[in-house]
């Protein structure tokens, strides 16, 4: 302080109280944050509404015959969208089974001290460079790589194999397995993250513990530390599947929008985010009513799925709360 | 002594100290380390075949008149889509304005001033839900809700749809972020008799501000690849957005992502071409963003 203070000077002090304005606007400002909170929660119901409320016509008028049909011509209009569900489901399995396989095994590789900690680091941002690239690239990318590179391996097994129902069509472009294979790529970095993140929450104590018994390292993964965070393993594989269900790019240009029921890998098919994204613009009146459902289904499907992963993320978190480190 | 004690033992097979892998459970063991390297190795080919092709095979179109040109039609040679670039950044754009401040009120409300009320605990819930949306549906909602209302096709509808994509990335990774500020400087600044708002503007925001970026950029730089969502949002467009001197604010609009699309299905090789180049023009945005944003986190404020 520059200005020296004589003890019995009455003293000008710099703290005044909040006036009246700053009281206002700290009030003003608290109740703002408060109702865009609100608004979070009033943009999903506004959301489910919108969805919902345009599907209405479409499902009084098909009701369950739209889940059970299989023909979709919007001329005669006829629509039934089990094949899509079919599509939906089956490819998301695949792509899970795929993905799952592998961001496991790498969410193992990358935090069991395999390498050393740079290289580590350096895996991990490639992994998760794997989300960055947008979905429509990867259809791209699969049109013109992953359906060429595949279709020789493809017709080899489907001439030797016919009479296994997956192999009994050949690929002659795109279907259910280019597809698949694309959008496992793409729930990849989804599936591996969570898992590492479940993985590398167990304490260290545990595996040391293994070690100290006499484990190898995979006794010790397989005994100790699989068990420990197989529930946030699980719940990355839920996740990923219901990012599965909705991802729509890839698939609308690599799974070959036939709408047909098929357990073959070779054959086109179709899904239902795939059947929004080909038939919305261009969808007259009734058809786009009739899309509305389809994608109320949609929605259904995944909220399910997600709202499933997130209650058994909670559940690893709460088990992983009373582990000390 | 030692004589009896071996004839003790004779005929016990005794686990050897060494490691060879001709034991079953080394062996085993050794095994799976390799396979989980390998497994790990194969899937880091398909992000460097993604873009080896996107440089092999959009380099080679890369120039100028890229930036400066509309799509061809199809029996057309040349042409660029400079235009759609144009439609990506105006929509991206519209949608950050909506998200970011929507987010981080919010996120302000999640982590300061309501961090344990019931309200905080459902609006977390609901971003949770919104982070496993499908596009396609942000779509569909943006199309119900802006589209049928308005009348037309346009670059708001699209950034409204993008913005629903956003929010969630937005409003959780700032909630993060705030989280992360140092107890201390908030009550130094209380302790001063700073208001509970003053206190936001003048300590948390700038020193969140970092974290608040790394949200702010990893959701643009998802928005700025969606394409579904504009399917029938933004639908598609061969022209400029500024015609004549004049806006066509409310006209259908190009975006990179529904180019590459469209692009991507058709018999005419120059058209297909124009798609790698605007994959490749989308990816290097893209990354650009996203890389920014994850060296940012890492320059984090740590207390």
């Amino acid at each position: 302080m520059a200005t020296s203070i004589e003890p019995n000077e009455s003293i000008d002090s710099v703290a005044s109280p909040p006036t009246t304005w700053d009281v206002a606007w700290d009030r003003a400002f608290r109740a703002m944050t408060h109702v865009f909170s609100w608004m979070t929660i009033l943009l999903v119901l506004y959301i489910l509404y919108e969805i919902g409320g345009k599907a209405i016509p479409a499902v009084q008028e098909f009701g369950f015959s739209f889940i059970t049909g299989t023909t979709w011509d919007a001329n005669k209009g006829e629509f039934g969208v089990l094949p899509e569900i079919w599509g939906t489901l089956y490819s998301s399995l695949l792509a899970l089974a795929i993905a799952g396989f592998f961001g496991v095994s790498i969410a193992i590789f990358l935090t069991q001290d395999f390498l050393p900690a740079y290289l580590e680091v350096v895996f991990k941002n490639i992994v998760e460079l794997l989300a960055a690239i947008p979905s429509v690239v990867y259809g791209l990318w699969g049109i013109y790589v992953v359906i060429p590179a595949i279709r020789p391996a493809a017709n080899w097994v489907h001439e030797h194999f016919e009479w296994i129902p997956f192999f009994k069509t050949s690929l002659s472009g795109p279907g259910m397995l280019p597809a698949s294979l694309v959008l496992a790529i793409m729930i990849l970095p989804t599936v591996s993250a969570i898992s590492r993140d479940a993985i590398s929450s167990v304490p260290h104590k545990l595996k040391e513990a293994a070690f100290g018994l006499g484990a190898t390292r995979w006794e010790a993964i397989f005994g100790v530390i699989i068990p420990a965070s197989a529930t946030g393993i699980f719940g990355s594989l839920v996740l990923g599947f219901g990012r599965a269900l909705g991802e729509t790019m890839a698939l609308a240009m690599l799974v070959g929008n036939s709408n047909q029921l098929t357990v073959s890998l070779f054959s086109p098919a179709n899904t239902l985010a795939a059947l929004l994204a080909n038939n919305f613009p261009e969808a007259g009146k009734q058809e786009e009513q009739v899309l509305m459902y389809a994608a109320l289904l949609l929605m259904a499907i995944t909220l399910g799925v997600n709202i499933f992963g997130a209650a058994i993320m909670r559940r690893a978190s709460a088990h992983m709360k009373g582990a000390t480190k | 002594m030692s004589q009896e004690i071996t004839d003790a033992f004779e005929g016990i097979d005794f686990p050897t100290l060494e490691r060879s892998l001709r034991h079953p459970r080394t062996f085993f063991s050794s095994a799976l380390s390799i396979l989980t390297g390998v497994v790990t190795v194969v899937a880091c080919i398909p992000l460097f075949s993604v873009l080896f092709m996107l440089i092999w095979r959009g380099g080679k179109r890369l120039s100028l008149s890229l930036l400066t040109e509309t799509p061809p039609s199809a029996f057309e040679s040349g042409g660029g889509f400079g235009n759609a670039i144009v439609g990506t950044l105006l929509m991206v754009g519209i949608s950050v304005l909506i998200s970011v401040p929507f987010g981080v009120l919010a996120a302000l409300f999640l982590a300061e001033f309501g961090s344990d009320s019931k309200t905080a605990s459902a609006v977390r819930f609901c971003a949770k839900l919104l982070t496993g949306f499908p596009s396609i549906l942000a779509g569909v909602f943006a199309y119900a809700a802006v589209v049928l209302v308005t009348g037309t096709y346009s670059a708001p509808a699209g950034g409204i749809a993008l913005s629903i994509l956003m929010l969630p990335i937005v409003m959780l990774t700032a909630e993060e972020a705030i989280k992360m500020v140092p107890h201390r400087m908030k009550e130094a600044a209380i302790g001063m008799g700073a208001t509970q708002t003053q206190v936001v503007w003048k300590v948390i925001l700038p020193t969140a501000l970092p974290g608040l970026l790394t949200g702010v950029m990893l959701a643009v730089a998802r928005a700025a690849g969606e394409t579904a969502p504009l399917l029938f949002t933004a639908l598609n467009s061969n022209y400029w957005i500024v015609q004549d001197g004049e806006l066509a604010l409310m006209d259908p609009t190009a975006s990179l992502a529904v180019l590459i699309f469209n692009f991507s299905g058709v018999p005419f090789e120059n058209q297909i071409e124009l798609a790698w180049a605007a994959a490749l023009v989308l990816v290097m945005i893209v990354l650009v963003i996203n890389i920014g944003g994850q060296i940012l986190s890492r320059n984090k404020v740590t207390s």
